[in-house]
């Protein structure tokens, strides 16, 4: 039945749950309190792992990886083409100017990292928040960390203007100069915080995916394939002690990792707060980023997974239940934001300080009104219809606000960075940005990198854990059961 | 790695008419280009710093002049003539190449100081686009040849007594020139010599000068005299000083000001009365109670005129260049009636030689031409064809001419029309000389060879003669030594001074000297009757002047004053009439006076006379250079010989608009005072006052601790009640530290590169407002929010207190931009600096590093010459006097009011400044304790007149 | 199933692991050598010149003082390479004749300047002043090394940015009596240590703060 009511329950509100909206009026049932499952019934070891090692193994890629991969090559192209332009020619190719010095390079930068957050979270956090549920979502989760974090890492380099040495003097080494970098700089500890971000998720997504890659080394038929699954597999044989291992490992990472996730969006917050722009000098800044960031996050992997699962009939693996608590999570975290947005208004006009006050004016009413208001609505107007069940778990009107929180984000950024800019704090000096042809070319060309990673990281590894899948399996909870009452 | 992008970006700069974003996509780089540089990069990044050096070799002299230490600067003394008239300078010379140029302090017409087109002069020297070789139609020729075609010419002359024969020059202050052709008309009588200067003195008049630090009350008719006039220089010098005397003292200064269109010397007036052209004359008479007047106008009338009165023999009354003679005379007589003749204001020789009206006499040559009575004309200097009043038609007339020669600095429009053309020598590689203002002589002597096939006035006008191999030494040395028995230590003296003493020879009319005028001609905008709802003023470009320095990219750049507009001429307007018009800013539209009409882009101007507009001439040349070609909008088709300064016409919109580059787009202060201004009987009560403007945060307010500056310490004071605005500084700064253009398409997405900017800030009604200056540099603030955010410490407080930017370790952040509070950091976008033509590599100054792509750069108080004194101190085992040192900005100050030196030296100047109550920091709430800081700007409104500004202001919008 | 890979390959795994490592710092290492290295820096590399100039045999054999040919080297910047005709006031009279000093004459006649290849070549961003240097006893040799030895001309020191701040951090330890700067063979005293402070305080040499201000050298 439930396969049946899956598709049927695939696009619309979600009918199964409507039971349990109402337990007073009937008669309680002990299986009532367990939350919806996390995986469609009806799935063994097996046909779990033949579903998902499938995807990359045994079937040919559908046509729409084909044309989705073919388009986000041809942008990253464009990239290329863009960063070459930039470094031959200039920062001038761009938008950016005195007194709007940073723009679409930042703002790009700070639009990235936010997006990574989810990954670390979903995978770190609740996992040792023994959330369930987040299995078959953190493995995608990550690599779309990674690959934000990639593209994220192109701007603060290259919107430089000698990216050819900032690309090393950044990193304190002893150089025949005699000189260290300036270390009370935030760009500096921006260096540190990211590098040490993209590493350490770097090592948890991989440890994470040895015991599958091992099971494509198994599966895997080809021989080219049983090598390449089998070097990145190091072995792994899946005995008792390498689970052991892996399961510290892991749990290690995961606590290494956690700390991150509020660590890298505080420090890059601190380029922003340790100015003296009005605008950018605020306290709030650290939790206001993070939680934005999440925010983002969250969107983000709504807006990928509700298409995955759906073009490759993964309804069982991600299901309702996963779809509706990010829902919730951007729910809260949106919230957050919004508090923040309160807030920074309402210092304006607390402080008292003549330049906070008239930043905040000039941003609801100053040439650059528009975005801010298109910053409202998307952030702060569009979330909250998920306080609604039924429209919470419509995917389409998910997936359409998750793009919408995106958007929303970006503009943010936009606000806070090209606003506070263009009018500071000397009239003789106020000026207006206009973005050109080669500050829109990139952008759209890291969407295009991070797509394109994306569709070869679908293709050539489990975007969901197998075996973290399996744990989740009835099976496996017996057993754990019966373990509790051994001891 | 930038010689990729140094190739297009120069041609960008040079040739683009578009913002940077319309065409950059046509980009053709290719991905082996790409590969080409990443993987140079990453070598680079690979080998750590190691930036191999090209082989370079060292070039000894042969023979090395005795007074050349390879290394250090010389100075010498000459003078650069602006519209004829000497602007004594001295010239800072780095083995053989003129760099710099400062004033002459010894000089009583500079007193060290200098204005934006001396101190821009470097660069139309060192111009690639100067007239390089001798042509005759086109071709090359050697001067042998030239020689020969003259005298061939002129034997034809002789025998007609010079019927023929037609001279055409500006204004001529050169007593030699003035001999060379005096003795060529007395040779040939029926030969003529014809004057056209077209933003000169088309007039001659009697001439006065002023003594501006004498004076208690001024009021000037339309007078810009202290950015305009052979004077300006010294009079901006005592304006400032009498003006500082009453700040410091209870003697107070008040100056009225009349005028049409906005100028920087009607922005210091305490009370200004905007007049349209018309109702200028008017209001003369009315002074001698010659004619009546409005309401409002009689009253102002009345409370001036009481004011003048009070102050018998110490006001002056001046009226500017453009007024017709009625109102000089009128002028004259109140200035007599004040008893202010002899005392403040000396009736002198006019310094022009043989002052002829220049209206009249180009339009008698072009009549003449026309009338094909010219078989050989001589032009030296000019661009008549271009700069010619319209209705004497002068290029058709040039083609009726038997045999035309054009000298002149570049190949322009009057070159195309004439068979043969002589490159003029620079001002820098001649020897000539000239008279400022005051009649005092100037030798002017070369500081360089000529670099291309150029000759001198004197040598092309000598050609004519029966010697014409003669060099200009020769013509000028003999004419001092025959005519003026200046003997060979007199001269040395003179080239050593930069003058001639009148002790030995020279010529100056400190004595009062009277002028009767040639009566016979038609006196300029006496005929304004034409019809016409709008008054027009035709006035030179406030930068590039009539012209003539259209290829001049300093000047191009420099913002104009008030307006803030570059690389264009546009319409100005008051805000009422825009309003009437139905126009806005930027809207393009056409200006028709009688049958002629032109377009241009409109301007709205606070303060400019109702119903009237002015237009600046100079701009639409269109054989200037790579620079001045094509830029702007021409309007000598407009001007006419007998309305050279006003007429009247219509103002119609086209409905298209046009992109005008101006480098500051909001003029009102928003509550936040950077310009703290005071009455002066406000401040006699209460000398706190300033203080009050603004909130000082305690010292303790820091996180780091308070450094300990065991030396020097560093800092300047701005004085805003001194500064004029005039922008002298701006190009000194350009000059001495390489900064370089950026063109009208960088400058629209405003990234100009000036380090030091002069705001301009409105206050009261709009309609006729308060207008205050601000020049600003960088504050090198103790604590610098620049310098915390700095990722790799390119920008670092050094222990003298500068605020030190090192470009070779910048990377381009831009972080610290963000953060400056002031906006004083300047970013190289693109390739700005021209690594490419040979005779810029000459003009630069070799004490500066010369930034290339992708650096952050700023003013650092010339520090090459801390340095530099520095060192000379140390090796003399003694401390820096102060004054030693001079920032560009200050050195070049006409008003004095920059002020450089070491606060931790109590006797210094700075120090003394700082301590007076006027002395404020800008921004100074942020806690960036700025080094830099200003003086209050003071007021001294007339309690009669007041009480009507004040009614204004009310209605502020 | 069969094996997939050889029973090594655990073997050659480990191995990889630390020889990455290992690699990694090495290149560091030598990068970090290289460019200390003469091959960068061209230090020691002595320069062919137009005229085989020997310092060893004037400066060292006959004791021409440095300061007959380097004669700004006490007022200006740049220490100045000598006009033909210093050379032309003794080779007119001695080895006038010589071959080898053919290009030296030819230059006098003709007026041609003689071009030498610069030795000693700092980046154009660095503002080295010789005359203070000199002023405050910094030795020729301090930073030229043993010029009266060297029979062509080779740059002694690395002139890299880290050499210049070992002086300017503790000039103490390099600065000389104003009377032995240009004494190529002075060697400072074993029994008097605390010379070079005295010196320093004698001549008045700025502290440290001051003479590692960037703006000392870079403008």
């Amino acid at each position: 039945m439930a396969k049946a009511d899956g598709r049927r329950w695939g696009w619309g509100p979600n009918t199964n749950e409507k039971m349990t909206d109402y337990p007073h009026e009937r008669v309680v049932d002990a299986t009532e309190y367990a939350p919806a499952p996390v995986i469609g019934p009806g799935h063994t070891f097996g046909s779990l792992t033949d579903k998902i090692s499938a995807i990359v193994l045994t079937r040919r890629p559908p046509l729409w990886w084909f044309v989705g991969a073919a388009v986000s090559f041809a942008l990253t192209l464009m990239l290329l083409v863009s960063l070459t332009h930039l470094v031959l020619t200039g920062v001038g190719i761009w938008g950016n100017n005195i007194p709007v010095a940073w723009a679409f390079d930042i703002i790009n930068l700070v639009w990235w990292i936010g997006i990574g957050h989810a990954g670390t979270l979903i995978s770190a956090i609740l996992l040792l928040l023994r959330q369930s549920w987040r299995t078959s979502i953190n493995r995608f989760a990550e690599a779309m960390t990674l690959f934000a974090v990639s593209c994220a890492v192109i701007f603060p380099l290259f919107h430089t203007g000698r990216p050819w040495l900032a690309a090393y003097w950044l990193f304190p080494y002893p150089n025949t100069m005699g000189l260290w970098p300036q270390f009370r700089s935030p760009l500096i500890w921006d260096v540190f915080a990211i590098t040490t971000y993209g590493l350490v998720s770097l090592a948890f997504w991989f440890v994470g995916l040895i015991p599958d890659l091992a099971t494509l080394r198994d599966r895997s038929t080809n021989r080219w394939m049983q090598m390449v699954y089998g070097m990145l597999a190091m072995g792994w044989r899946g005995s008792a002690i390498h689970w052991q291992r892996y399961e510290t490992a892991y749990l290690l990472l995961a606590g290494l990792a956690t700390p991150l996730v509020l660590s890298v969006h505080t420090v890059v917050s601190f380029d922003f707060a340790v100015g003296i722009v009005p605008g950018w000098h605020a306290t709030i800044f650290p939790p206001y980023f993070v939680a934005g960031a999440i925010y983002a996050g969250f969107a983000m992997v709504l807006a990928l997974a509700i298409p995955l699962r759906a073009l490759y009939g993964l309804e069982d693996f991600i299901t309702n239940r996963h779809l509706e608590n990010m829902a919730k999570i951007t729910l809260v975290t949106g919230l957050i934001v919004v508090y923040g947005y309160a807030m920074e208004a309402f210092f304006g006009w607390y402080s008292a300080n003549q330049y906070e006050r008239f930043m905040i004016l000039n941003r609801a009413t100053g040439p650059y009104a528009w975005s801010y208001w298109a910053l409202i609505f998307c952030n702060a107007i569009a979330p909250q219809i998920l306080w609604i069940k039924h429209l919470r778990t419509n995917l389409l009107v998910l997936f359409i606000v998750a793009l919408i929180v995106s958007v929303g984000m970006w503009l943010e950024r936009f606000v806070i960075i090209v606003t506070s800019l263009h009018r500071d704090f000397l009239p003789s000096s106020w000026g207006m940005y206009y973005p050109t042809v080669w500050d829109f070319s990139t952008f759209f060309g890291t969407i295009g990198l991070f797509l394109m990673l994306m569709f070869l990281f679908i293709r050539v590894l489990p975007m969901i854990s197998i075996f973290e899948m399996r744990t989740l399996l009835p099976e496996a909870q017996v057993k754990e059961v019966e373990d509790l009452r051994v001891l | 790695m930038e010689e990729y992008a140094a190739s297009r970006e120069i041609e960008e700069l040079v040739h683009r008419e578009f913002p940077a974003l319309a065409s950059e996509f046509t980009d053709p780089v290719g991905r082996r280009r790409f590969l080409q540089l990443m993987s140079a990069s990453l070598a680079l990044a690979g080998a750590g710093a190691c930036t191999r050096q090209p082989r370079e070799t060292i070039v000894p002299y042969v023979r090395q002049p005795e007074e050349i230490i390879p290394g250090r600067p010389l100075f010498f003394a000459t003078a650069l003539v602006e519209n004829g008239v000497a602007m004594p300078v001295l010239v800072e010379s780095h083995m053989g190449r003129p760099t710099k140029i400062e004033g002459n302090p010894e000089h009583q017409a500079s007193l060290g100081a200098t204005d934006a087109r001396s101190q821009a002069a470097i660069l139309t020297l060192y111009d690639p686009d100067r007239a390089q070789t001798i042509s005759n139609r086109g071709e090359v020729r050697p001067w042998g040849s030239f020689l020969a075609a003259m005298q061939l010419a002129m034997t034809g002359q002789r025998a007609a007594q010079g019927a023929g024969l037609r001279i055409l020059t500006g204004t001529v202050t050169s007593p030699t020139l003035a001999a060379q052709f005096d003795s060529l008309l007395k040779e040939l009588p029926r030969a003529r010599w014809h004057r056209w200067e077209p933003s000169g003195r088309l007039a001659p008049r009697q001439d006065f000068i002023y003594h501006f630090d004498r004076a208690d009350v001024v009021l000037s008719l339309d007078d810009d005299f202290l950015s305009c006039g052979p004077g300006h220089i010294r009079y901006a010098r005592d304006f400032a000083s009498r003006r500082r005397g009453a700040a410091a003292s209870k003697q107070p200064f008040r100056f009225y000001a009349v005028e049409s269109c906005p100028s920087i010397t009607g922005s210091k007036a305490d009370h200004r009365l905007p007049l349209k052209p018309s109702e200028i004359a008017a209001f003369a008479r009315a002074l001698n109670g010659g004619a009546r007047l409005s309401e409002q106008q009689a009253a102002f009338t009345d409370a001036v005129l009481r004011d003048l009165r009070a102050h018998r023999g110490r006001s002056i009354v001046t009226a500017g260049d453009t007024q017709p003679p009625e109102v000089h005379e009128e002028v004259r007589r109140l200035n007599a009636a004040l008893g202010n003749i002899g005392t403040t204001v000396v009736a002198a020789q006019p310094v022009e030689a043989r002052p002829v009206d220049h209206a009249a006499s180009i339009a008698e040559l072009a009549a003449d031409m026309a009338a094909g009575r010219v078989s050989l004309l001589l032009i030296v200097g000019g661009n008549p064809a271009f700069d010619a009043p319209a209705d004497v038609n002068f290029a058709e007339a040039l083609k009726k001419v038997g045999l035309a020669v054009h000298a002149s600095l570049f190949e322009d429009e009057t070159s195309a029309f004439c068979h043969w053309n002589i490159p003029l020598s620079h001002s820098l590689e001649s020897w000539s000389d000239a008279r400022a203002y005051d009649g005092t002589e100037s030798i002017i002597q070369p500081l360089i060879a000529p670099l291309y096939n150029s000759r001198t006035a004197h040598e092309v006008v000598a050609a004519l003669t029966a010697r014409p191999e003669r060099s200009s030494y020769d013509i000028v040395r003999e004419h001092w030594l025959k005519t003026r028995g200046l003997d060979e230590q007199a001269w040395r003296r003179a080239l050593h001074d930069g003058f001639v003493a009148a002790s030995s020879g020279g010529a100056t009319h400190q004595a009062p000297g009277t002028y009767q005028a040639p009566g016979t001609y038609q006196a300029p905008g006496t005929r304004t009757e034409a019809p016409g709802t709008v008054e027009i003023l035709f006035r030179p470009d406030p930068a590039i002047g009539d012209g003539q320095l259209a290829n001049n990219g300093w000047l191009q750049e420099l913002p104009k004053p008030l307006t803030k507009l570059t690389w264009d001429a546009a319409v100005y307007v008051g805000p009422q009439t825009a309003d009437r018009l139905g126009l806005a800013a930027g809207d393009l539209v056409e200006v028709r006076a009688a049958t002629r009409s032109i377009r241009m882009p409109l301007v709205i101007v606070p303060g400019h006379a109702p119903d009237s507009a002015t237009v600046h001439f100079g701009y639409g040349r269109r054989r200037a250079g790579r620079v001045g070609s094509r830029v702007g909008f021409d309007a000598y088709p407009l001007r006419t010989s007998a309305a050279p300064w006003h007429t009247r016409g219509e103002i119609v919109r086209t409905g298209e608009t046009y992109p005008l580059a101006t480098t500051q787009n909001h003029f009102l202060m928003e509550n936040r005072n950077p310009v703290r201004v005071a009455t002066h009987e406000a401040y006699q009560r209460e000398p706190e006052i300033f203080r009050h403007m603004g909130h000082t945060p305690p010292k303790t307010l820091t996180l780091y601790p308070d450094y300990q500056y065991t030396g020097n310490k560093w800092g300047m004071t701005i004085d805003l009640d001194a500064c004029t605005g005039c922008n002298a500084c701006v190009v000194a700064c350009q000059a001495e530290n390489n900064v370089p253009v950026v063109g009208k398409d960088q400058v629209i997405v405003s990234r100009e590169m000036h380090w030091l900017r002069v705001d301009t800030y409105y206050r009261g009604h709009l309609d006729n407002p308060e207008t205050y200056h601000q020049p600003v540099p960088c504050m090198q603030c103790e604590t610098a929010p620049c310098e915390t955010v700095c990722p790799v410490a390119a920008t670092a407080h050094s222990a003298e207190g500068l605020n030190d930017m090192v470009y070779n370790r910048c990377v381009g952040t831009r972080y610290c931009s963000n953060n400056c509070p002031y906006k004083v950091r300047r970013f190289n976008f693109l390739l700005y600096a021209d690594f490419t033509t040979p005779s810029l590599q000459l003009m630069r100054n070799p004490d500066v590093t010369v930034r290339s792509r992708g650096v952050m750069e700023k003013c650092t108080y010339c520090v090459q010459r801390i340095n530099a004194a520095r060192i000379e101190s140390k090796k003399d085992g003694r401390e820096i006097r102060d004054g030693e040192i001079q920032t560009a900005c200050a050195q070049t100050c006409p008003a004095q009011a920059i002020v450089f030196g070491n606060m931790n030296d109590l006797g210094s100047r700075v120090a003394t400044l700082k301590a007076e109550p006027r002395n404020y920091g800008l921004l100074e709430d942020l806690n960036t304790r700025p080094r830099t800081t200003y003086l209050g700007a003071l007021r001294n409104p007339n309690s009669e007149l007041e009480k009507r500004d004040l009614s204004r202001d009310r209605h502020e919008g | 199933m069969s094996q997939i890979f050889h029973r090594s390959t655990n073997t050659l795994s480990r191995l990889s692991i630390f020889g990455g490592l290992i690699i990694f710092g090495l290149t560091l290492w030598i990068v970090a050598g290289v460019n200390r290295s003469g091959y960068v820096t061209q230090a020691g590399i002595a320069r062919e010149q137009p005229i085989q100039f020997s310092h060893a045999h004037h400066a060292g054999g006959m004791g021409i003082d440095c300061r007959y040919c380097h004669t700004s080297v006490e007022d200006s910047a740049f220490a100045n390479v000598p006009p033909t005709k210093t050379c032309m006031n003794c080779h007119s009279q001695i080895w006038s004749d010589s071959p080898m000093l053919e290009p030296v004459r030819s230059s006098f006649r003709s007026g041609e300047a003689l071009s030498w290849t610069r030795v000693h070549d700092l980046p154009d961003f660095v503002y080295f002043n010789h005359s203070i240097h000199v002023r405050q006893g910094v030795g020729c040799a301090t930073c030229h090394g043993p010029v009266d030895q060297m029979p062509l001309v080779y740059q002694y020191s690395s002139l890299q940015m880290e050499w210049c701040l070992e002086c300017h951090r503790k000039p103490g330890r390099f600065i000389r009596p104003r009377d032995q700067v240009f004494n190529m063979e002075w060697e400072p005293p074993a029994d008097d240590p605390g010379l070079g402070a005295r010196l320093v305080k004698e001549y008045g040499i700025a502290d440290v703060e001051h003479l590692t201000s960037c703006s000392v050298c870079h403008r």
